[in-house]
């Protein structure tokens, strides 16, 4: 009785921990074998740019909204820090940096995370409790090839050009309000940019967003293809996308920020 | 049992999920050709062993011997080949949601067989023309009913011109008529492709009328084998007991 009180609650922390463990290389393997589908042919080139249309067109009004106020807001913070100093000539850098380096990637993934990538996860576990999956399997096509790796290139196709499109606006939503608004000059708020924002910037952005490209379609299709039951399977399957997703891009942001150049 | 090899042999077929024994030593022969269908209660691993069969699970023990080659111990290619075979009806059609009806139709063919869209097209509208839907090509699968899509399931599994066709309770779900009108299709298909037919359901008595065998699966083994007319004549307490069960159950 006793020793049941103690090994019950020990049994069951051993068994969370063998899960745990079990669902991280599951996760880990799943990324491995669609890694390796992508190198076999033939390429599902017509589903690859369905889903770049889903992803990436689909997402472009939001990254337009939030990339225009995102360097709305930096440019107001910006100016108003930079005025106290007195150098409020290097606000364009200050909107450009921070844009391209850290909140166009983050900001833009967490965007198609929000967007593309719940609708990923509920799609693919829907269709894993429909037995659609299963479908294909038993058609001799692996699902891996036809569901996941078209998904997985829209991802690293679609995150780098919303990521520039995001930091072209906020760009210009920082010149908005630092020269229409403040009356900084044109030709300092660009100029400026021209000279302190370097290539190795670009692409430090340009990997991040790579990255984050993989990770939130990567995350979407695993939750989607390991649901559980029914209908709370796929809602549960999406909540848990979306957050793992946020949390690893910006785990995966610092990391690659203290990395990177 | 003498004749010719059987299509399909399992051995001692063993699953257990967590602390739920599902399967307990199944031992089932399907001769070529025939149909036979396996019925018992639902939720008593029905299903899990037909996804055995499949491929789509692994026993803890036992195999699964398809055309010789035991599908529990194959992987990959080797696996695909085999399944290249089937034609398989999931309980709810598994339809794409993404495709028309035509294109769900199409699908095998086109992905398999690499010839071009205007030999395999013809292929396609004709296998829905048999199962009645020649002018519903164009529909998605949530534009048309239940009784429909289970009959543009069964099209797309017979496009590829199977020789072992698995049908999971084909007509769950559907008012009687419908199912009498699937058992129909089902029944006339196989008399024209002459496939080998594994049909899990749970329509007592309909399924008598239909089936070459039928097999009870009981508790994780197969209780009884026989033609309907042995099953339904049976002295087995058990199987008596449970085919007037679901027939009383059925008639209220």
């Amino acid at each position: 009785m006793i020793g049941s009180l103690v090994l019950d609650p020990l049994q069951r922390l051993g068994r969370a921990g063998t899960e745990a463990v079990g669902a991280l290389g599951r996760f880990g393997v799943f990324l491995g074998q669609a890694l390796f589908w992508l190198t076999i042919p033939p390429f599902k080139v017509g589903q690859g740019l369905q889903r770049v249309w889903f992803i990436g067109f689909r997402s472009l009004s939001v990254i337009l909204l939030t990339g225009a106020f995102t360097g709305m807001v930096l440019g107001l913070q910006g100016m108003l820090m930079l005025q106290r100093v007195g150098s409020e000539a290097f606000v364009g850098p200050l909107v450009a940096i921070a844009l391209v380096r850290e909140l166009g990637p983050v900001l833009a993934a967490l965007m198609v995370t929000g967007r593309a990538g719940s609708a990923l996860a509920a799609e693919i576990g829907v269709m894993r409790i429909t037995e659609q999956i299963d479908a294909l399997t038993v058609m001799a096509l692996n699902p891996m090839r036809y569901l996941v790796v078209p998904i997985l290139v829209a991802g690293v196709i679609t995150l780098p050009i919303l990521t520039w499109i995001f930091d072209v606006v906020g760009i210009f939503g920082g010149y908005l309000v630092t020269v229409k608004l403040f009356g900084l000059s044109e030709g300092t708020y660009f100029g400026q940019i021209r000279t302190l924002l370097s290539t190795t910037d670009i692409w430090v952005g340009f990997w991040k967003s790579l990255a984050f490209g993989v990770v939130v379609t990567w995350v979407a299709c695993y939750k989607g293809f390991y649901v559980g039951h029914g209908a709370e399977g796929v809602g549960r399957a999406t909540t848990e996308a979306v957050v793992l997703a946020s949390v690893l891009i910006l785990v995966l942001d610092y990391l690659m920020g203290s990395v990177l150049p | 049992m003498s004749g010719p090899a059987p299509a399909i042999k399992i051995d001692g077929l063993r699953k257990r999920f967590g602390s739920q024994d599902v399967l307990r030593g199944i031992d089932l022969e399907v001769t070529p050709s025939e149909l036979i269908v396996i019925i018992g209660r639902s939720g008593g691993g029905k299903s899990v062993l037909l996804r055995h069969m499949l491929g789509l699970v692994r026993p803890d023990s036992g195999r699964v011997v398809i055309d010789g080659q035991d599908v529990t111990a194959l992987r990959g290619r080797a696996l695909d080949r085999v399944r290249e075979r089937f034609g398989v009806v999931f309980q709810g059609g598994a339809l794409f949601d993404s495709l028309t009806v035509l294109q769900n139709v199409l699908f095998p063919i086109k992905e398999k067989s690499g010839l071009p869209m205007d030999t395999i097209m013809p292929r396609a509208k004709e296998a829905l023309a048999q199962v009645g839907l020649a002018d519903m090509g164009h529909k998605f699968p949530a534009e048309i009913s239940g009784g429909m899509r289970k009959r543009v399931a069964i099209a797309r599994a017979l496009v590829t011109e199977p020789q072992v066709v698995f049908l999971d309770e084909p007509t769950t779900g559907l008012d009687p008529i419908l199912v009498n009108s699937i058992h129909h299709l089902v029944v006339e298909l196989h008399r024209r492709f002459n496939f080998t037919g594994v049909m899990v359901s749970h329509e007592i008595p309909e399924i008598f009328r239909i089936a070459h065998r039928v097999a009870v699966l009981h508790e994780g083994r197969i209780r009884v084998v026989g033609t309907p007319p042995e099953i339904e004549g049976t002295d087995d307490p058990i199987v008596r007991q449970f085919i007037h069960g679901e027939m009383e159950s059925d008639g209220t």
